[in-house]
C-alpha cells in the first residue's frame, strides 16, 4: 500500500506550465529524493503533496485521503496532523520560545499539547538544554535542528523537506541529511526531500526526477 | 500555547509599540471616564442641593449668581433684600414654606449662614453632636465645617465680611460659641456655619446702636431688619406661573428658579465638557488608527510566521482570530489601564476640588456608563484589526513560501 501516490499531476502559473508528473508512488518509510533543475517544479510538487497548493489537474492521495476531496479546512487539519515540512529557511516564529514552537505545532495540527513529547523530540536532537532558548539565541545548527523537531513532533506519516541542504558545507550537508532522515526513521514517516544538491544524490538509493516541465 | 498566548507573545515582542498603543487607548478611556464620573457626581451633587427649593428670592441682581449664592454658596450675594418685603412672601398664599437666608461672613472661608432651623432640617441633616442653636451666637458647624477646623462643642470663634480669601475684617466683639455639629450629609450644609438670622443681625448691630444682642429682634426696628435671599417652596403648581414674574414686576427683588438656573449653568459647563469629550474621542479614534497601523506593518513583517503556521495545520480562519485578538488585547489593556487612570485622576481631581472647598468628587465611584466606554475601547481595537485581520485570512501561503 502506497502512503502517496501522485497520478497524472500538473499545474500551471498565469497559462506556464510549471509542473506536469504522470505517475509517482511512495510506501510508508521509504526515502526519497525528489530531483531535478531550478523550474523544475520540485517546490511545486512538494508544496501539492502537501496540500498548500491545490494543483490545476490530476490526483493526489497522501495516506489514503484523495487532498482534492477536502474541504479547504479539513486540508489545513489533515496537513497539520500528518504532514511534517521542513523549509530551505529555518522559520521559527520569533516571539515563541523554542518550546513553545514545538507547544504551537501540537496546538494548531488539534493534537492535545503534550510537554513530555515535545521534550523527548528536543533531547533527540539534542536540544534538551535550548527549550526555553529564543529563536534569535540559536546557533544556524540549532535553529536547523529546531526546525526539524517540529516538523517530526507530531509524528508525521510524511516528512517533506525542501532544499535542506543547498546553503551549506560540505560536513553540514551530510548532517542534515542524516538528521532528516535519522528522524524520518524514527517515526517511520515517508522522507522527501527536493534538492539539486549533488552531494547528496548518491545517499539515497530512491530518486524521483522531474524533467523540465512539458 | 494558543491564540491568545501567541497574540499575547507578538504583543510583547516589540514593547515600545504596544506599550504606545495602550497608552494611547487609555488616555482616551481615562478622558471619558473622568467626564462621565465629574460630572455625573457634579449634577447629582447640583441637584440635591436645590431638591426642594422652588424658587429663590434675593436682591435685585443677575439669577445665576443668586442661585449660586444663595443654594450652592459659591458666589457672593447680589445684596440685601428689606425684611418687610420678605414677610409679604413669606405670607402670599402661593407660599408654602420661606427659609430666610442672612449672608455676609465667613470664617476660615466656610460661610456662615443665619436662617431658621427649618434650613437644617429641609435637607434632613442630624445632630451628630451637641443641639441645634436657640439663642443668638450659638453655632452649629457642618460636618465638613467641623472636621477642618478641628472645633468641637464649646469651642469660640469670630466670623469676618466676605467670603472665601478676600474676607475683611474680624468681627472680634461678636464672638460665637459651637453648640452643635451635624452629620455629614453630602450637601452645601457639609461645608456652613449655621446659625441664627438674628446671630448675623447682632454681628452687625454696631451699625445700629445696639449693644444688647441677646434681645436683638425686639430691639432692631423692621426697616432695619434685612435677608439677603428666601428659599422659597410653592404651595401649588400654579405658583410656578405666577409668582417668579409677580415678584420681578412688583417689588426691587429678583426671583430665580433653580431648575432653570441650573439647567443653564449646565450648558454653559456642557460645552467645555463636549470638547473634552470629543479630545477624548478624538484620542481613541488615533489609538484605533495606531492600532491597526502597527499590526498592518506587523503583517509584513509576519507574512512568512503566518504562512509557517498554515503549513503546521492553522486554517485561515485561525489566523484572522489570530490578528483580530491581539486587536482586542490591545483594547482590554488599553481598557483596564484607562479605567484604572480615569479612576485614579478623578479621586485625584475630587482631593484637589476638596482643597478648594469646591464640589465634592471622588473616584471611588463608577457609572454605569462606564461599560459603554469599556465596550468602545474593544470596539475600536476589534475595527483597527478587522483589515489586516482581513489580509492574514487572505494570506497565499505557497507563494509566500516560494518566494521565500
Amino acid at each position: 500500500m502506497a502512503l502517496f501516490a501522485v497520478h497524472k499531476l500538473h499545474h500551471s502559473y498565469d497559462g506556464q506550465k510549471v509542473l506536469a508528473v504522470d505517475a509517482w508512488q511512495a510506501a510508508q518509510g521509504e526515502h526519497w529524493l525528489l530531483l531535478g533543475p531550478s523550474g523544475s517544479g520540485k517546490t511545486t510538487l512538494l508544496h501539492a503533496l502537501a496540500g498548500i497548493l491545490r494543483p490545476a489537474g490530476g490526483s493526489i492521495v497522501v495516506a489514503e485521503q484523495d487532498l482534492a476531496a477536502l474541504s479547504p479546512s479539513a486540508l489545513d487539519h489533515f496537513r497539520g496532523r500528518h504532514i511534517g515540512i521542513v523549509l530551505q529557511r529555518l522559520h521559527l516564529i520569533p516571539s515563541l520560545s523554542v518550546i513553545d514552537n514545538l507547544l504551537l505545532a501540537q496546538y494548531l495540527a488539534g493534537l492535545p499539547q503534550d510537554r513530555q513529547r515535545v521534550e523527548e523530540v528536543l533531547a533527540g536532537l539534542d536540544l534538551g538544554e535550548k527549550a526555553r532558548a529564543q529563536p534569535h539565541e540559536l546557533s544556524f545548527g540549532q535553529a536547523q535542528r529546531v526546525a526539524v523537531a517540529r516538523a517530526v513532533v507530531n509524528r508525521p506519516r510524511l516528512l517533506l523537506a525542501d532544499e535542506p541542504t543547498s546553503n551549506l558545507d560540505d560536513a553540514r550537508c551530510l548532517q542534515v541529511l542524516e538528521l532528516l532522515q535519522a528522524q524520518a526513521q524514527a517515526c517511520n514517516a515517508t522522507l522527501v526531500i527536493a534538492t539539486h544538491d549533488q552531494r547528496i544524490k548518491t545517499r539515497v538509493a530512491r530518486q524521483f526526477e522531474l524533467g523540465a516541465a512539458a | 500555547m494558543n491564540i491568545a498566548s501567541v497574540s499575547f507573545s507578538y504583543l510583547r515582542a516589540r514593547p515600545l509599540g504596544t506599550l504606545l498603543n495602550v497608552l494611547l487607548l487609555a488616555l482616551g478611556v481615562a478622558t471619558i471616564i473622568l467626564l462621565l464620573l465629574a460630572t455625573d457626581q457634579f449634577e447629582e451633587r447640583m441637584q440635591r442641593d436645590a431638591r426642594g427649593i422652588d424658587l429663590v428670592v434675593g436682591a435685585k441682581g443677575s439669577p445665576l449668581q443668586i442661585i449660586l449664592s444663595a443654594i450652592y454658596h459659591l458666589d457672593v450675594p447680589t445684596g440685601n433684600i428689606a425684611y418687610k418685603q420678605a414677610q409679604e412672601i413669606a405670607r402670599h398664599r402661593l407660599v408654602k414654606k420661606v427659609i430666610p437666608l442672612a449672608l455676609g461672613d465667613s470664617y476660615r472661608s466656610f460661610r456662615i449662614v443665619g436662617t431658621t432651623q427649618d434650613y437644617v432640617a429641609h435637607y434632613g441633616a442630624k445632630v451628630g453632636a451637641g443641639r441645634l442653636w436657640d439663642k443668638p451666637l450659638e453655632a452649629v458647624l457642618g460636618a465638613e465645617v467641623a472636621a477642618r477646623t478641628g472645633h468641637g462643642l464649646g469651642a469660640t470663634f469670630s466670623g469676618a465680611h466676605g467670603l472665601g480669601d478676600r474676607t475683611g475684617d474680624a468681627h472680634e466683639g461678636h464672638p460665637y460659641v459651637v453648640v452643635g455639629i451635624l452629620e455629614r450629609t453630602g450637601t452645601v450644609l457639609d461645608r456652613l456655619v449655621l446659625t441664627s438670622h438674628q446671630s448675623v443681625w447682632a454681628v452687625h448691630a454696631e451699625h445700629h446702636d445696639i449693644k444688647d444682642v441677646a434681645d436683638i429682634e425686639k430691639q432692631m426696628k423692621d426697616e432695619e431688619k434685612e435677608f439677603t435671599a428666601l428659599l422659597v417652596q410653592y404651595a401649588s403648581p400654579l405658583a410656578a406661573a405666577i409668582l417668579p414674574r409677580y415678584i420681578n414686576n412688583n417689588s426691587d427683588m429678583q426671583a430665580a428658579v433653580p431648575a432653570y438656573e441650573t439647567a443653564r449653568l449646565f450648558t454653559i459647563v456642557g460645552v467645555g465638557v463636549d470638547v473634552l469629550r470629543g479630545f477624548a474621542l478624538v484620542l481613541m479614534l488615533s489609538a484605533g488608527l495606531s492600532v491597526f497601523i502597527a499590526l498592518y506593518n506587523a503583517l509584513n513583517d509576519r507574512r512568512y510566521d503566518l504562512a509557517i503556521m498554515r503549513t503546521l495545520g492553522a486554517t485561515r480562519g485561525r489566523l484572522l482570530l489570530l490578528l483580530l485578538c491581539e486587536g482586542l488585547l490591545l483594547a482590554a489593556m488599553g481598557a483596564v489601564l484607562g479605567l484604572v487612570l480615569g479612576h485614579g485622576l478623578t479621586e485625584v481631581l475630587g482631593r484637589a476640588l476638596q482643597a478648594a472647598q469646591q464640589v465634592e468628587v471622588t473616584g471611588w465611584a463608577w457609572v454605569p456608563a462606564e461599560l459603554w466606554v469599556v465596550a468602545l475601547a474593544l470596539g475600536v481595537g476589534v475595527l483597527a484589526a478587522l483589515l489586516p485581520a482581513w489580509r492574514a485570512y487572505r494570506t497565499d501561503i505557497a507563494g509566500t513560501l516560494a518566494r521565500g
